[in-house]
């Protein structure tokens, strides 16, 4: 029986069970999943500690926060104590954070207690979790499919109902598309809501940090404790992120025409116009829209993404930490060797596209090209917000592909971002819902984007559609 | 090493444009909370995981660091940009955490202005600023036979880079601007202005050509001159090197030269073809910088007077150019605010003795290493006592200047130590009658009346001196003077 938030919370509260239970209960089901590949490290003896010091204040009638006594997993792209922080790369594999990010410190300071760090595409580059340098993650309903990705590991801990939720970081997709490979809800936060300190930097301009949970009411419980101002990342805004319940106000909903076309299986857009159909039927009015730069998006995003992932991996150098190559006879030996070693494939093509496009000569070409088209591409969303509460498009084209299907072409796999990528761009929220499964029992999700700072209702919208589907 | 006549060298002219690195007197770095002084601390002591560049960790902008490049604006004669932002540097170097530097590219915070540096010959050589702005500073690598250490304590220091244009003409107008810099910035607060510690450094880019050319030639960049002589030298020995060169028939190459003050030469260090493609970007970690005219207006509204209005003021008061190139090298702004306060409320022989002593006495001293101003009792009415004494002939010139350091330190009213010490000058005739009339009795005496009912008046020089010797220097040597004539 699947848990939420709600009931560990509640369960915990009345003395039916306690933190040290929830945390051993999902331990014992992460290590009876383990063949799923999903976690890279459990935090075992920090978990246990933090749950028996949650459980002593709780039975010394102290307050203790929100979220005590909830257990849940971090990506491990996020610096966090208890185990190496990776970022499932060869460079990072002793590298233990002296710090830790401020959404895990909030989550703590709340009294949720991470039991362990997920498995990702290394650095957080793919959408698969098959760049993993310590081997993919296998989808929680076909092992013989992606888990998706980039945060392809905490998708799988939740859908598998090891915790009820984990966090992701959303960079173009990362959190929304191995939500719809799993069946549940993955929330990307409109850029600046939630703080990126301690978190291993991919794209500057588009990182997000989210969570993944199994019903919406969740999602926004983690994002009230997530969200806010942090001095320690200037691009965070005031917090204004203040759950709401579902409205009973019929929304103005425009379902983004350029996203229904070719390429999207058949399969996801015929539950895409399901999901369409009990909207209406809930009352909400869906008209169909058209943004004529969308089909630009991922073009502009693998070139401004590669481009800020260049510089954003440049310091892992071998110098100061990391791995470091041995044997080296010179300077560009030793960085030559140690990034050969250290990165995975995917991570030295991405290096080598953004230094290219950022090169002199190209910069004016690509970048400052791409920059222009974003603002267009931003501008086009801006101009439909004007007349819509929310877009809509299907998350993914496909439903999770076959481990290694796309391996040899990543321009096909780059596909699999088409949809998620334009909001990432423009910085906008939006949430990945379950929105039924093909005939093979393989989920799809539904994607919902709403305006700058939104997200409250975004997230209540994409419950109440829940509570309507029952 | 010359081996053309200075003929040649007259045919030719150098183009120089500088830039100049500052270190800002911020107490933290430009993105991290690290301690910003690292004199004298053990190596990689103050560095923060921002400046280490720990993975996860993002740049929080020190705005002091902003408050004062704003500061330097102003002292620039530059407009500050309404929006500036910051981009990223890219190259590998174990000196740089990151594997860039983050710096201003596009859009700099200081935008054109110029710096008016005077000359020794009273004249000035206007340079004009094409723009400066804000980055951080790399660490430092030390080189072993084998390997190297690296120390990031310098890592992130806030720097602001400021850019000429190319008018700069001869290796004394670069030393000129480079030392006008220094004044602007340690005026306006921007910079401790340490040039041992580094600092101030000083890129000098130099070129020639045949007087009159239309066009520049190659030039060569000197490196991380730390000195205004450094700079002086660097530019005239390129000067010499590249007109030999052009003279014999080669080509100057652009590259980029060391400078070895114990060789006085410059060397090669890179050539263009080895330029690195820096790969600018965005940093999409950092807002852009947005400044209100009134938020410009009011940081600058509260600075220091300015070396050129201070100059102004002083030769205004009658100061000579040495005297005023003096008092421009004193460091503490209180000392200058005095001295202006000074000019401003005195004139004639008062003024001329007060700032005589605040410049030659002891700012002398000061400059020497003998003295310092710290601590010193600035008081405007003590010093203008002080000076009417010594014009009334009340204290003598020497006993005064006794008095003035002896004021300076305990903020003692000039009369009261005049007193204890015993200085004041005796002016009573009935007491210096009496010595008057003593000395003229000595049979020493004799010999000097007599030459001066001669006609030698100088030898009353030796009366007077009896009298003051008699008087132990404390008799008034006017008044003394005046009662031997009465009595010949």
């Amino acid at each position: 029986m699947s848990q939420t938030i709600t009931d560990i919370i509640a369960s915990i509260q009345a003395g039916q069970t306690s933190a040290r239970a929830e945390v051993e209960t999902a331990l014992a089901k992460a290590r009876e999943h383990e063949s799923y590949h999903a976690l890279l490290h459990l935090t075992e003896e920090r978990a246990l500690q933090r749950a028996d010091e949650i459980d002593a204040r709780l039975k010394a009638g102290e307050k203790v926060g929100e979220l005590a006594g909830v257990p849940f997993v971090v990506k491990d792209n996020f610096l966090a104590f208890g185990a190496p922080t990776t970022a499932a790369s060869k460079l990072l594999e002793n590298f233990d954070a002296p710090v830790q990010a401020t959404v895990v410190e909030k989550l703590e300071a709340a009294g949720a207690i991470c039991i362990g760090k997920s498995n990702l595409d290394a650095f957080a580059h793919g959408g698969s979790t098959e760049n993993s340098a310590y081997g993919v993650t296998h989808n929680a309903f076909d092992t013989t499919r992606v888990a998706g990705g980039s945060s392809g590991g905490s998708a799988v801990v939740t859908a598998l109902d090891i915790v009820p939720f984990a966090l992701g970081s959303d960079t173009g997709g990362s959190i929304r598309q191995p939500a719809s490979f799993n069946g549940i809800f993955g929330y990307k936060p409109t850029y600046g809501m939630v703080s990126r300190y301690g978190v291993v930097a991919m794209a500057s301009s588009t990182d997000c940090m989210g969570c993944f949970a199994r019903t919406a009411d969740d999602v926004a419980r983690v994002m009230a404790i997530m969200a806010g101002q942090d001095d320690k990342d200037m691009t965070t805004l005031p917090n204004y992120f203040v759950p709401t319940a579902p409205s009973k106000i019929n929304a103005k909903i425009g379902v983004i025409k350029e996203t229904m076309g070719d390429g999207v299986d058949d399969d996801v857009r015929h539950a895409t116009e399901q999901y369409i159909a009990s909207l209406r039927a809930a009352g909400h009015t869906v008209d169909e829209v058209s943004m004529p730069t969308l089909p630009l998006a991922l073009a502009m995003y693998y070139i401004i993404v590669p481009a800020e992932v260049s510089s954003n991996l440049a310091r892992y150098d071998g110098i100061r930490y990391g791995r470091r190559a041995s044997g080296v006879q010179t300077l560009a030996e030793l960085y030559g060797r140690s990034r050969d070693e250290g990165f995975v494939t995917e991570n030295k093509r991405r290096i080598m596209i953004g230094s290219y496009v950022l090169s002199s000569g190209f910069f004016d070409a690509y970048y400052q090209q791409a920059q222009k088209a974003r603002t267009l591409l931003m501008g086009e969303f801006s101009g439909l917000f004007n007349e819509y509460d929310f877009l809509l498009s299907p998350t993914a084209p496909t439903v999770a592909f076959g481990i290694g299907e796309n391996t040899s072409d990543p321009v096909k796999m780059y596909l699999s971002d088409v949809m998620t990528v334009p909001p990432s761009l423009a910085g906008l929220p939006a949430i990945s819902v379950p929105a039924g499964e093909n005939a093979a029992g393989l989920p799809i999700g539904v994607q919902l984007i709403g305006p700058m700072k939104s997200d409250a209702a975004l997230i209540a919208l994409s419950g109440s559609m829940e509570v309507h589907r029952g | 090493m010359s081996i053309l006549k200075s003929e040649i060298f007259d045919t030719y002219e150098m183009t120089i444009g500088v830039e100049c690195h500052v270190q800002l007197a911020t107490k933290t770095k430009l993105f991290s909370p690290a301690d910003n002084d690292a004199r004298d601390a053990d190596p990689n002591s103050k560095v923060h995981p921002i400046d280490f560049g720990l993975p996860g960790m993002l740049p929080v902008l020190n705005r002091h660091a902003v408050d004062l490049a704003i500061r330097a604006g102003k002292a620039l004669n530059a407009e500050i940009a309404n929006i500036s932002r910051f981009d990223r540097k890219h190259y590998f170097y174990p000196d740089l955490p990151k594997g860039y530097q983050t710096t201003q590219m596009y859009q700099p915070i200081i935008l054109a202005g110029y710096v008016e540096a005077p000359l020794e010959d009273g004249s000035s050589v206007r340079v004009r600023v094409h723009h400066a702005h804000m980055e951080e500073d790399a660490g430092k690598l030390t080189h072993f036979g084998g390997y190297s250490l690296v120390d990031l304590n310098r890592a992130g220091t806030p720097l602001i880079e400021i850019v000429s244009e190319p008018d700069i003409h001869s290796a004394a107008e670069a030393r000129a601007y480079a030392t006008e810099l220094h004044r602007l910035m340690t005026y306006a607060g921007v910079t401790h202005g340490d040039l041992y510690h580094g600092n101030m450094r000083f890129d000098v880019n130099v070129s020639v050509a045949k007087k009159g050319a239309a066009e520049l030639g190659k030039r060569a960049e000197v490196k991380n001159l730390n000195s205004f002589r450094s700079v002086e030298r660097a530019a005239e020995y390129e000067f010499r090197r590249q007109v030999e060169l052009l003279e014999s028939g080669e080509r100057v190459v652009q590259e980029t030269r060391g400078w070895s003050d114990d060789s006085g030469m410059t060397t090669s260090q890179r050539s263009k073809e080895d330029a690195q493609d820096y790969r600018y970007m965005p940093d999409a970690d950092i807002p852009p910088i947005v400044l209100t005219d009134e938020e410009i207006a009011e940081i600058q509204a509260d600075m220091p007077m300015l070396p050129g209005e201070f100059r102004d003021t002083l030769r205004g008061a009658g100061l000579d150019f040495a005297m005023t190139e003096t008092a421009l090298a004193i460091t503490d702004a209180k000392v200058r605010d005095f001295l202006v306060e000074i000019a401003a409320a005195t004139n004639g022989e008062v003024r001329r003795r007060i700032l005589n002593w605040l410049v030659i006495d002891v700012q002398g001293k000061v400059s020497a290493g003998d003295d310092t101003w710290e601590g010193k009792q600035l008081l405007p009415d003590h010093i203008v006592q002080l000076a009417e004494m010594a014009e009334k002939n009340e204290i003598s010139s020497n006993s005064a200047v006794t008095v003035l350091f002896e004021m300076l330190s305990s903020g003692d009213a000039p009369r009261m130590i005049a007193e204890a010490k015993n200085l004041l000058q005796v002016s009573d005739e009935n007491a210096i009658g009496e010595i008057v009339d003593a000395v003229m009795a000595h049979e020493a005496s004799a010999a000097s009346i007599a030459d001066i009912k001669a006609g030698k008046d100088k030898a009353i020089g030796y009366l007077v001196g009896q009298v003051m010797k008699q008087s132990q220097g404390k008799a008034n040597p006017a008044l003394a003077q005046k009662l031997i004539r009465e009595r010949l």
